[in-house]
C-alpha cells in the first residue's frame, strides 16, 4: 500500500495505481477528458491536472503513478485556472452546435462547460475545417466536433487492432482520419462502431436513419415489422435512466407498438432459426469432413474483417445470415403469405446494438426475390431518441409482449447477445441433435464470461469438439493467424468484432468515461441475458414451437434447398481500401 | 469486386518492384518506417499511394497510421515537388535579415503559395527552418543549390535562370 | 580484427608527428597543409570548388610537399569561404575559386601572402593569422577544439590529436562508477535545453536493472538560426562517437543512436564515414579493445520535425511512430526505447566528455561559473558583424560576445535585443547586455541556454514582430498532441498577428499573458512548455512597444507594415507628380510642383510611392 495526502485526505491506495483513480477511489473527483480506463492513457487533453507538493509543473493524474509520502492538491486557484483555459481553447476550436447533436445532453465536454460555468466564448479564432464523412452506411465522422481526445484512436488501433483511423497531420492541424483522408467506407473500418462508444462528443455517431423509419410508420400502404435484437432490451432503459442492465423488454414493446408499428418481432425468434442452421451447418461439416473450424458469421463487423483481411479463409465462415437478416427473409417471404399481405408493401426494421447491422442490410446478398431483408437498421440509441421525440414516458409505461406467432423466442436466442452465446446456444442443439435426444444440458460456463478469448473442449454425440470464444478483433485476428497458419485445431470458433460481444456493441447507450472507469457494464448487461435464458420455459433453439412449425410449413428440413435460398449466404473478398 | 477489376497500371506496378527493392533491405520491424519512408522519399520526391500500401504491408502497420506519420514530418509529401524545389530559409538569422520579402516575392513570382507546385510541374516553393548556413544569411535553396546573401533581385536573378532552363 | 591499444598508439604517434603543422607555427616541417572549410556555410559558397582547383593546380604545377585537406567549420562563416594555410596560419577570407591560382603561385611557391584575400577586421585592419582576430581572442576551444584542424573523414588524423585515448582509458583502467563520478565532479550540465547534470543522467541510467541499455546522441538541432551542433558532426564527429562509447561504458549499455536532422546531409554523411572507419579499426563493435566490452552506433535520420529534439518525441520517432512526446516521468533513464533504460544528450554535451576524461573533472570545473561548468558553443548570428560558431567559457557575458567577438552591429545601427534559446528562449534588452552567461542568470533574465542559438537584433526590429515570428514557428512544429500547445499557441499566434496589423486591443494583451502562463504549466513537453517564452520576455521587457501597437496603432520600427504610415515630406517633395501616378488607389494628391500628400484612409501601404519617388522624399513613419 502507498500512503499520500490528496486534497488534505490522508488516503492509502495499492501500488501502482495513479493519482486519479486514486482520487476517484476516495471519492475526490478529478475532471478528465481523454481519458477512457484501458483504452486510453496518453495524457493529452491537459484536464486531469493536478499539483502535486515539490514538483516543478502540474502532474498528470491519469498517468502519474502514486508515490509514498505525495501531496497532491487537485483544485488549487492554479490548477482550476489551466484547467479552464484548456476548456475555453477546446471550446475555441468546437463548432458548438449542441442543439442539432445527437450527443445532446451525453456530451463528456458539454458537461464539462456545465461544470466550469462557460458564459462566454473566450478565445475566437480559426477553426480547423474539416468535410463530414457521412459516405457509409454505419458511421459518420464530424471532425468539427471532434477535441483530439483520440480515445476512438485508442479503440480501434489498441482495442480492436484494426487502426482504420489515426492521428493525421501535425499541431493545429492535426485530425482524426483514416489512410489517405478518405471515408471509412473506403478503408479497412469494419465498422464495429466502437469508435462511436469512445468518443466523448458527437464526432462520431451512428448514420441516423430515424425519419427514414418514421416516414414509412406515417405511410398507410406499409405495413411495418419491426424486431428487436436480444442486446438491445437490456441497454435501453439506460437512455432513459434506469439501472444499466435493466431487461425492460415490456415496456420496450409498448414503445414499440405506439410508435405505430404493424408488427413488433423478436430476433432472437430469428436467432434461433440461426442456430438450427448453423447447428446443422456444424454437424454436417463435421460429419462430412467439411472444412473446420467453422466460424460463426451473425456478426457483420466480423464478417467485413474477414471478407478484407482473410478472404482465403472464408469458407471457414458459416453460410448462415445473421438473425435479423434470417428473420427478415422470413417475414418477407413465409410470414407475408401467411398475412397475406403483398411483400413489397412490407418494410422491415431492426432495432440493433450495433451499427455494423446497419451496413450488413445493404450487402447486395442480403435480398431474395427483389425484396431486402431487412430495409432499416436502427440502433438501441436512435430507438430511444425515437420514442422520445414521439413523447411517450417510457418509464410509466405498461409492459406487453411481443406479437404473435413470431414473438416466441427461446433462451438460447437471448443469449446471442453476449460474447460465447451463439457458441453455448449452438452446443446446445448440436448436443442434442447428435445424441438424438433432450439431454437436458444447458449451461457450458466455460464459453461464458468477459474474457476475449476462451477455448475448451466439450464432448457432444460422443465426439471431443475443441471450441473456441473470441470477442473482439485484435482477437479474431489472433485466432485467425493460427488458422491461417494452419496452427488451429478448432474444430468451432465463435467471433464477435466488439469486446464482449453484442451487449458492447457500436450502437449500444453511450457511457461516459467515469462511468466505464467504475462499472463493468458489460457484466451487467449479460447477466441480464442470462437471466432471461434462466427464466424461459424453452431453452433450446429446436424446442422452440414457432421454430419447428415454419420448418414444418415453410422450410422442410434445416440446410434445405429453400432454407439455403432465404437464411443463407456468401461471402466474397473486398478490397481493404479503395481508393 | 472481382480481382481482375482492380488493374493497377504499369506506372504503379514498376513503383510496386522498386519499393519492394528497398523493403528488403530493412527487416519487417516499425523501427524501419521512417528510413523507409526517407528513401521513398529521396527516390520519388514524394510516397506514392502504392508505396505507402506496400510499407504497409510489409511492416504490418495500419496504413493510416503509415500515413500518420507522413504527414507529421514535413520532409514526407504526397504530392511531387516541383522540378525545382525553391526553399525559402525562414530561420531565425535569416528572418532577421529580411528572408520574409524573398518569399513574398517568390510566392509572387512563381504565383503559388507556400507549399504548393505549378501547374507545369516546374517550380514548386516551400520554406525551411534553418538550413545551417546563417553565415550567408539570408539564404534560399533550389535543390540541393544553397544561394546565399540573397537579395530580392538575387533572387530574381536566380529564378529567371531557372526558368529559361 | 580490430586494432590493438599498441596498433592504435602506433598511429596516433606517427600522424600527430606529421600533423604538428597544424598546430605548431613552428612546426619543424618542410610540408604545407593548405586547409579547405567544408562546413556547409563554406560549403554552399563553392568550398568543394576551391578544394579540387588547389588539388587540380597543386598536380599540373608538380609542386611537391603541399596536401590540401578538407575540414570543419572554422566558425567565422560570414567570411567564407575560409582557406588556412598551415603551419604559418594565414587565413584567406572569401575566397573564391578563381583565387585558388594565385595562392599557389604567390604564397606557396613565391612565399608571398596574397594580402587582398586576408580577413580585414571590423576596423578595416588586416589580419594574417587566424589567431589574431579579435573574432577568435576571447573563444575557447573544447567541443570545437579539432574544427578546422582535422580532416573529419579521416580517423587517423582524430586518433593524432588524443583520438580514443580517453576511450582507452575508460575502458582499460576505470570502473563504471569512477567514469560517472569524474563526469559528475565535472560539474558538465546538458547543453541541449534544461541543464541537467550530465553525470547525474547518467547514474540515474546505470542505477537502472536490466540488460538492454541504450545511449541516444540527440543530433536533432532544429533551433532556426542554430548550427552548433552541425559544426561538431561535420567538424569532428568521431569525439560525439567516442564519447557515446564512453557513455555506453559507463550506464551499461552496447547499442548507440545518432538521431540526425536528414536536412543536414553533410554531418550524416560525415557520420557514416566515421562509424565505418571505427569499424574497421574496431573501434565500434564487439570486444572493444580486446575486453569485454563491445558498443556500436546506428544512425537514425529525422524528417522534419522540430518537436523531435524532445528527448521522448525522438524515442518515439526512433521507434517508427509520429514524434510526440511522451508525459514525463517516466523519464527515459527509466521507460526510455522501447521501454528500456535510455541515456539520451546532446551532441555538445558529447563532445565534452573526452576532454574531460584526459584533462580530468578539476581542469573542467576550474572553467566557467559557480553553477555552469566548461564553455558554450553559440552561433551567434543576425544583426551582427561576425556571424558564425563561438566557443566561450560560461560567464562570458553577452557584450563580450557581441562586441568583443561578434564586432558589434553592423551599419551604424544599435543593438536592441539578443535571442538566446530560439522559440524556448527570450529577448534579452540591453540593460543585461552584462550578464554573465549561465543557465541560471539567462534563466533569471526570462531567457534559457537552450541549445545555443544566439541571434542579435538591431533597433529596426519589432519585438511584437519577433515574438509573433518565434510563435508561428511553434505553431508549425507544435505536434498537436497535448490542447495547450495545440490550440493555445494558435490563438496566441492570432493576437499577435491582430496586434501586428492594428487591430489589437489591451484586453489582447491581457489575453495574451494569461495564455501564456497557463500553456507554461499545462502543457506536455519542453517545446509547448516554452512556446510562450519569446511573448513573456517581450512582453516583459518591451511592454511599451506592445501598447504601442494597440493602443496608438503605431509601430516604431515600422516592420508592422499595417501600423506604418507612408508620408511625404514636404521639403523633399519636388511635385515631381510620380507618386501620385504610380499609386493604385488614388491616395497621393497635390497640383504638379507643388508637395503632395497622402489620404491614410485611402493608402494600402504598397509602398510604389517610395520606390519610385526620385527625390527619396516618401518614408514610411509610425
Amino acid at each position: 500500500m502507498v500512503n499520500l495526502k490528496i486534497d488534505d485526505k490522508e488516503i492509502s491506495v495499492e501500488e501502482g495505481v495513479t493519482i486519479l483513480e486514486a482520487a476517484r477511489q476516495n471519492n475526490i473527483d478529478i475532471p478528465t477528458l481523454c481519458y477512457l480506463k484501458e483504452i486510453n492513457q496518453i495524457g493529452d487533453c491537459r484536464m486531469c491536472i493536478v499539483e502535486v507538493e515539490g514538483r516543478k509543473g502540474f502532474a498528470t493524474s491519469c498517468i502519474q503513478k502514486v508515490e509514498e509520502g505525495m501531496v497532491v492538491h487537485t483544485h488549487t486557484p492554479a490548477v482550476l485556472e489551466a484547467r479552464k483555459m484548456v476548456l475555453d481553447l477546446i471550446i475555441s476550436n468546437h463548432s458548438k452546435d449542441c442543439l442539432t447533436c445527437t450527443r445532446n445532453g451525453n456530451c463528456e465536454l458539454q458537461a464539462l462547460a456545465i461544470k466550469f460555468n462557460i458564459l462566454n466564448i473566450e478565445y475566437e479564432g480559426e477553426r480547423t475545417k474539416h468535410k463530414i464523412d457521412d459516405k457509409s452506411p454505419a458511421i459518420v465522422r464530424d471532425f468539427n466536433k471532434c477535441v483530439l481526445c483520440r480515445r476512438c484512436i485508442g479503440a480501434c488501433k489498441n482495442i480492436q487492432n484494426i487502426g482504420a483511423i489515426d492521428c493525421i497531420n501535425r499541431g493545429f492541424e492535426s485530425c482524426i482520419s483514416t489512410a489517405g483522408d478518405n471515408s471509412l467506407e473506403d478503408v479497412d473500418c469494419t465498422y464495429c462502431g466502437q469508435c462511436i462508444e469512445a468518443c466523448p462528443t458527437g464526432a462520431l455517431h451512428e448514420k441516423d436513419d430515424t425519419n427514414k423509419v418514421w416516414r414509412k410508420l406515417k405511410d398507410p400502404d406499409i405495413y411495418t415489422v419491426v424486431q428487436t435484437a436480444p442486446a438491445v432490451r437490456v441497454a435501453l432503459g439506460e437512455e432513459f435512466g434506469m439501472p444499466i442492465g435493466e431487461n425492460t423488454v415490456g415496456k420496450m414493446v409498448t414503445a414499440l407498438k405506439k410508435l405505430g408499428f404493424d408488427k413488433v418481432f423478436d430476433t432472437n425468434t430469428g436467432a434461433d432459426f440461426t442456430i438450427m442452421e448453423e447447428a446443422n451447418e456444424f454437424i454436417d461439416r463435421v460429419q462430412n469432413g467439411g472444412i473446420l473450424p467453422m466460424i460463426t458469421s451473425c456478426c457483420p463487423a466480423w464478417v467485413r474483417f474477414a471478407e478484407k483481411n482473410y478472404p482465403e479463409q472464408l469458407n471457414h465462415l458459416s453460410s448462415c445470415k445473421s438473425p435479423h437478416q434470417m428473420f427478415g427473409a422470413i417475414i418477407k417471404s413465409y410470414y407475408a403469405k401467411k398475412i397475406g399481405v403483398d411483400p413489397s408493401k412490407i418494410f422491415t426494421v431492426s432495432v440493433m446494438p450495433c451499427v455494423a447491422k446497419k451496413y450488413e442490410c445493404t450487402r447486395p446478398e442480403m435480398e431474395e426475390d427483389g425484396l431486402r431483408n431487412v430495409d432499416a437498421v436502427i440502433t438501441t440509441r436512435e430507438l430511444s431518441r425515437m420514442i422520445k421525440q414521439a413523447n411517450i414516458e417510457y418509464l410509466s409505461l405498461e409492459d406487453s409482449v411481443f406479437d404473435n406467432p413470431m414473438g416466441e423466442a427461446s433462451g438460447a436466442g437471448a443469449i446471442f447477445g453476449t460474447t460465447g452465446g451463439v457458441m453455448e446456444a449452438a452446443l446446445r442443439t448440436a448436443a442434442d441433435t447428435l445424441e438424438g435426444k433432450d439431454l437436458g444440458q444447458f449451461e457450458y460456463e466455460e464459453v461464458r464470461g468477459g474474457a476475449g478469448i476462451k477455448k475448451s473442449q466439450v464432448t457432444i454425440g460422443g465426439k471431443e469438439i475443441k471450441i473456441v470464444v473470441a470477442s473482439g478483433l485484435k482477437n479474431a485476428r489472433k485466432i485467425m493467424e493460427e488458422i491461417k497458419n494452419g496452427k488451429a485445431d478448432y474444430d468451432f470458433v465463435e467471433i464477435m468484432a466488439c469486446p464482449g460481444g453484442c451487449v458492447m456493441g457500436g450502437g449500444q447507450p453511450i457511457k461516459n468515461s467515469k462511468t466505464r472507469s467504475t462499472v463493468d457494464v458489460r457484466a451487467l448487461r449479460a447477466n441480464a441475458l442470462y437471466s432471461i435464458d434462466e427464466k424461459s420455459v424453452i431453452r433450446k433453439s429446436h424446442e422452440n414451437p414457432t421454430v419447428k412449425s415454419i420448418y414444418k410449413e415453410f422450410f422442410g428440413e434445416p440446410g434445405s434447398k429453400i432454407a439455403h435460398k432465404y437464411l443463407h449466404t456468401e461471402y466474397h473478398k473486398q478490397e481493404k481500401y479503395n481508393y | 469486386m472481382e480481382e481482375s477489376e482492380k488493374c493497377t497500371n504499369c506506372v504503379d506496378e514498376k513503383v510496386k518492384k522498386e519499393v519492394n527493392e528497398i523493403l528488403n533491405q530493412y527487416t519487417e520491424t516499425k523501427e524501419n518506417l521512417i528510413p523507409i519512408l526517407n528513401e521513398v522519399q529521396v527516390k520519388y520526391g514524394y510516397i506514392p499511394k502504392v508505396a505507402q500500401l506496400e510499407i504497409s504491408n510489409y511492416l504490418h502497420i495500419a496504413l493510416a497510421e503509415v500515413y500518420g506519420v507522413i504527414t507529421f514530418y514535413s520532409r514526407f509529401t504526397l504530392v511531387p515537388k516541383g522540378k525545382y524545389n525553391v526553399s525559402i530559409c525562414l530561420g531565425t538569422a535569416c528572418f532577421v535579415k529580411g528572408s520574409r520579402e524573398l518569399l513574398e516575392r517568390a510566392k509572387a513570382k512563381l504565383g503559388i503559395e507556400e507549399g504548393q507546385t505549378t501547374k507545369d510541374g516546374k517550380f514548386s516553393l516551400d520554406t525551411t527552418r534553418c538550413v545551417g548556413a546563417c553565415g550567408l544569411a539570408p539564404v534560399f535553396t533550389v535543390n540541393d543549390e544553397v544561394y546565399g546573401k540573397a537579395t530580392v533581385k538575387k533572387l530574381d536573378e536566380i529564378l529567371d535562370m531557372y526558368m529559361s532552363k | 580484427m580490430g586494432k590493438t591499444i599498441k596498433e592504435i598508439e602506433d598511429i596516433r604517434n606517427k600522424k600527430r608527428a606529421e600533423l604538428d603543422l597544424r598546430v605548431n607555427t613552428n612546426a619543424d616541417t618542410r610540408e604545407k597543409h593548405i586547409l579547405v572549410c567544408h562546413g556547409t556555410g563554406c560549403t554552399s559558397s563553392k568550398s568543394p570548388e576551391i578544394l579540387e582547383r588547389f588539388r587540380k593546380l597543386i598536380e599540373e604545377k608538380h609542386i611537391e610537399n603541399v596536401r590540401v585537406i578538407m575540414t570543419g567549420c572554422f566558425g567565422l562563416c560570414s567570411k567564407g569561404p575560409i582557406v588556412i594555410i598551415r603551419p604559418e596560419d594565414t587565413f584567406y577570407s572569401m575566397v573564391k575559386p578563381e583565387d585558388c591560382e594565385e595562392i599557389i603561385d604567390s604564397h606557396i611557391i613565391g612565399g608571398k601572402i596574397v594580402e587582398r584575400l586576408l580577413c580585414k577586421d571590423i576596423d578595416g585592419t588586416v589580419v594574417n593569422k587566424l589567431d589574431e582576430l579579435p573574432f577568435y581572442k576571447k573563444q575557447m576551444r573544447i567541443a570545437l577544439k579539432n574544427c578546422g584542424v582535422i580532416n573529419p573523414e579521416d580517423i587517423d588524423e582524430y586518433i593524432a590529436f588524443d583520438g580514443f585515448r580517453a576511450l582507452e582509458k575508460v575502458i582499460t583502467t576505470m570502473s563504471q562508477d569512477e567514469v560517472i563520478d569524474l563526469i559528475t565532479k565535472s560539474g558538465l550540465r546538458g547543453r541541449g535545453g534544461a541543464g541537467f547534470s550530465t553525470g547525474k543522467k547518467w547514474s540515474f541510467v546505470k542505477a537502472e536493472e536490466g540488460p538492454q541499455k541504450y545511449v541516444i546522441c540527440n543530433a536533432d538541432e532544429g533551433d532556426p538560426g542554430a548550427f552548433m551542433d552541425r559544426s561538431i558532426l561535420e567538424g569532428d564527429p568521431h569525439s560525439v562517437i567516442e564519447a557515446m562509447a564512453i557513455a555506453g561504458y559507463a550506464i551499461g549499455a552496447n547499442q548507440g543512436y545518432i538521431y540526425v536532422r536528414a536536412e543536414y546531409p553533410i554531418a550524416v554523411q560525415r557520420l557514416q564515414t566515421a562509424i565505418k572507419q571505427e569499424r574497421e579499426y574496431g573501434l565500434l563493435g564487439k570486444n572493444i579493445f580486446g575486453t569485454d566490452f563491445s558498443f556500436d552506433v546506428e544512425i537514425r535520420l529525422g524528417a522534419g520535425a522540430f518537436v523531435c529534439g524532445e528527448e521522448t518525441a525522438l524515442i518515439e520517432s526512433v521507434e517508427g511512430k509520429r514524434g510526440q512526446p511522451r508525459v514525463k516521468p517516466p523519464y527515459p533513464a527509466k521507460v526510455g526505447l522501447w521501454n528500456k533504460p535510455t541515456l539520451i544528450n546532446n551532441v555538445e554535451t558529447f563532445a565534452n566528455v573526452t576532454r574531460i576524461i584526459l584533462n580530468g573533472a578539476e581542469w573542467y570545473s576550474s572553467i566557467g561559473t559557480e553553477t555552469s561548468k566548461g564553455t558554450k558553443v553559440f552561433a551567434l548570428g543576425g544583426n551582427v558583424n561576425n556571424v558564425g560558431l563561438v566557443e566561450v567559457p560560461m560567464g562570458t557575458t553577452l557584450r563580450e560576445i557581441i562586441y568583443d567577438i561578434g564586432g558589434g552591429i553592423p551599419n551604424g545601427r544599435e543593438f536592441k535585443a539578443a535571442q538566446t534559446g530560439g522559440p524556448s528562449g527570450g529577448c534579452i534588452p540591453s540593460e543585461h547586455l552584462d550578464t554573465k552567461i549561465d543557465y541560471e542568470s539567462l534563466a533569471q533574465i526570462g531567457s534559457m541556454m537552450g541549445s545555443g542559438g544566439l541571434i542579435v537584433m538591431d533597433d529596426t526590429k519589432c519585438m511584437v514582430n519577433i515574438a509573433r515570428f518565434y510563435l508561428d514557428f511553434t505553431v508549425s512544429e507544435s505536434c498537436g498532441k497535448c490542447t495547450p500547445c495545440r490550440i493555445g499557441t494558435k490563438r496566441m499566434l492570432e493576437i499577435l498577428e491582430r496586434i501586428c496589423d492594428g487591430n489589437g486591443t489591451e484586453e489582447d494583451l491581457y489575453k495574451l499573458e494569461r495564455l501564456a502562463y497557463n500553456i507554461k504549466k499545462s502543457a506536455i513537453c519542453g517545446l509547448g512548455q516554452t512556446a510562450p517564452n519569446p511573448v513573456i520576455s517581450t512582453m516583459k521587457y518591451f511592454r511599451e512597444e506592445y501598447r504601442a501597437h494597440v493602443v496608438a496603432h503605431e509601430c516604431e520600427s515600422m516592420e508592422c507594415k499595417a501600423l506604418a504610415k507612408i508620408m511625404i515630406d514636404s521639403e523633399k517633395c519636388k511635385g515631381c507628380d510620380i507618386c501620385k501616378r504610380v499609386c493604385p488607389v488614388g491616395a497621393v494628391s497635390g497640383e504638379p510642383g507643388k508637395v503632395h500628400t497622402i489620404d491614410q484612409s485611402k493608402c494600402i501601404k504598397c509602398r510604389s510611392c517610395m520606390q519610385k519617388c526620385p527625390f527619396k522624399a516618401i518614408g514610411a513613419k509610425a
